[in-house]
């Protein structure tokens, strides 16, 4: 493909500070993809995160950026899409950051369907602050405050995203490439709260406690794991234990939050006029 | 003169009038009490005037969607107490760091923690200052009437905008909760302040620029969405708004960062000078305390005694040179009624210093400071 995607990129801001072999540059790529893809208006266009490797990511991107406190990306972004509807609001996240110390702002803004598109770039750790478990890391899994192999069992962000309420949940991978940028334009485009579980390799701090050296063996590892959706419907529990669909999961329209408003505004005003 | 409108009102509820008339496009909060009203009524009047309200699910949010409302370009504010106010900490150091404006309203409660959620107290006074870690510099008013809630919600939005910087409109349970008559002036006898806009091409825009700017030290802010694609972060950064671990970088953005409120401090302190002409006991006093304080100065001077008030609408920047004044004249006594252990009384005497014995009275359980305990130490000071 001989296109060019520096114009969405701050190449001034790069190399970026991932550790080689990480994950986030394939996840960031396939944005930055879904981005040209979808032809949105650049000047429209606000990337928001909060703390962590994948809170780096808004630094690298070429729209208004916003490098928020821990946890609160999605919150801030509620500020921004509230105030301006009009904007394109995408929120760069990691497990940490959306399933931990933020997981309240996201099970809300999955519960008022506000437009807003969240990638979570899961590589199941907290990287940043060199490899201490999260709530995504896998159950048994070795991080550097799980000594002995985690004791808790993870979330499925996806089934949570869900249930509080969210139109739109997928979940794809590194592996996956050209899978992750179709989702990510599809949560996009959608209208209402878009998630969108991006697995993400970190052999610095997860794989090389956890006999996943090489960034290889751990897309490898995502590989065999991945079950397309169509599949994953037909497995029984027992075939389903260890591995995770991959696709879009759920797509339902719903009344989205600032439409809804809008239609309050106009009405209060009308009765304003009489 | 225009018509006036005289109205009996709250104090929360004056200070969403005088929000609104600042321009408030923008409210997120999450209930508590006593500040609660505030919420309410924005949820009620913004919607109708196109503004938008939203109620979030923590303080956290709250402070954090006020930031990227500011950031898109709003008149954002927030309403809270104590235990709310403690959390949104870290979110307004982030809008002191990332220099955004916006307005945060703490109708002060008896604490610490839940405390006694529906009595007065002026307990946060230095939670105010420093309840956000690292240096920082912070703007604080505190009105102690119903029309100065609303005077002060105007000049709160007026200065964050101006100064480009989070604005703590720090009331107390007493003036929230108080009805009086409050006349609102008409919009044309206003004055409201909007923050500078960049007047250069995206690729000149620097958001934290040492050296633009009609204040010094206050850069333009653009908005989301008007196509300067910039960066704005909590990480220590340079002039276009990116991280930067460059010391000489660093500092000397952290000192603009300080000094465009320290160095503005004339300008930004505000205090009102009640019998102070040939005052013998002053009483430093603000908020609610400063009711009592007006009404024990006027009795010693009926009484013949030359008794005076300073009162501080900015409690920060602090009131200093107004003190330095008070020195130089040698007062008998400086007296500070507070609601709280005395949070003003190292301030006050790092001004008046062996020059006149400082005085505190304090109440911490949610009963008021009484006119007569003030009068009673003006009496006991001459």
């Amino acid at each position: 493909m001989a296109l060019s995607l520096d114009k969405y990129l701050r190449m001034s801001k790069l190399p970026h500070i991932w550790c080689p072999g990480c994950g986030h540059g394939i996840v960031t790529q396939a944005i930055v993809r879904a981005i040209d893809e979808l032809g949105l208006d650049t000047d429209k266009t606000v990337v928001v995160s909060g703390i962590g490797c994948s809170a780096r990511a808004p630094g690298y991107l070429h729209f208004d950026t916003l490098h928020t406190t821990h946890g609160r990306a999605i919150a801030f972004a509620t500020g921004i899409k509230m105030a301006k509807p009009e904007l394109n609001v995408i929120i760069i996240t990691g497990d940490g950051d959306a399933a931990a110390i933020g997981g309240n702002h996201l099970i809300h803004a999955a519960r008022r369907n506000l437009d807003l598109t969240v990638i979570c770039f899961d590589n199941n750790i907290y990287g940043m602050t060199s490899g201490q478990y999260s709530p995504l890391t896998p159950q048994g899994s070795y991080a550097t405050t799980s000594p002995y192999g985690m004791l808790e069992k993870p979330f499925d962000l996806c089934n949570l995203v869900m249930g509080a309420g969210g139109t739109f949940a997928a979940r794809s991978t590194t592996y996956h490439a050209r899978q992750l940028t179709n989702v990510i334009k599809e949560a996009i485009s959608h209208k209402g709260f878009a998630f969108v579980d991006a697995l993400s390799q970190c052999p610095t701090y997860f794989g090389r406690r956890n006999k996943l050296r090489t960034p290889l063996d751990m897309m490898n590892w995502f590989k065999d794991r991945s079950v397309p959706l169509r599949a994953w419907s037909k497995m029984s529990p027992e075939e389903q234990e260890g591995k995770f669909p991959v696709g879009v999961l759920t797509k339902t329209q719903a009344p989205e939050l600032t439409e809804v408003y809008a239609q309050l505004v106009e009405k209060l005003q009308q009765r304003g006029e009489d | 003169m225009t018509k006036k409108r005289a109205r009996l009102l709250q104090g929360n509820e004056a200070v969403v009038e005088g929000a609104i008339a600042a321009g408030l496009t923008f409210f997120a909060g999450y209930p508590i009490t006593p500040s609660t009203e505030i919420a309410e009524l924005c949820a009620a009047k913004l919607p109708a005037i196109g503004g938008k309200f939203i109620q979030m699910e923590d303080e956290i949010a709250s402070m954090a969607a006020v930031c990227g409302a500011s950031l898109a370009g709003m008149k954002a504010m927030t309403a809270t107490s104590g235990p709310g106010f403690s959390l949104k900490q870290e979110n307004l150091g982030f809008a002191v760091k990332g220099e955004l404006p916006c307005v945060v309203v703490n109708v002060q409660r008896v604490g610490p923690s839940t405390g006694m959620p529906t009595s007065a107290s002026q307990g946060d006074v230095m939670q105010a200052r420093w309840g956000s870690h690292g240096d920082h510099e912070m703007v604080a008013l505190s009105p102690s009437s119903v029309q100065e809630a609303f005077t002060l919600a105007v000049e709160s939005f007026n200065i964050a905008e101006e100064y480009r910087t989070p604005v703590i409109l720090l009331m107390d349970e007493m003036i929230g909760h108080l009805r009086e008559k409050v006349v609102l002036p008409e919009k044309e006898e206003l004055v409201i302040r909007n923050r500078e806009k960049p007047n250069m091409t995206p690729e000149q825009y620097k958001p934290f620029a040492m050296d633009h700017g009609e204040i010094a030290g206050v850069p333009p802010l653009a908005a989301y969405g008007d196509g300067f694609k910039f960066h704005v972060t909590g990480l220590t950064h340079g002039e276009d708004g990116f991280p930067t671990n460059n010391p000489a970088i660093a500092e000397k953005q952290l000192k603009r960062l300080n000094e465009k409120i320290s160095s503005n401090k004339k300008a930004l302190t505000r205090v009102e000078k009640f019998y102070m002409d040939d005052a013998e006991v002053v009483v430093f006093a603000y908020g609610g305390t400063a009711r009592s304080a007006r009404k024990a100065v006027k009795d010693a001077r009926a009484q013949g005694i030359k008794a005076g008030m300073l009162r501080a609408i900015t409690i920060w920047p602090f009131a200093e040179d107004a003190l330095l004044e008070v020195k130089r004249n040698s007062p008998k006594a400086v007296i500070v009624p507070e609601m709280n252990l005395g949070q003003l009384v190292l301030p006050v005497k790092r001004v008046i210093g062996d020059s006149a014995p400082v005085i505190p009275i304090n109440k911490i359980a949610g009963q008021l400071v009484e006119p007569e305990e003030i009068l009673l130490a003006i009496k006991e000071a001459m």
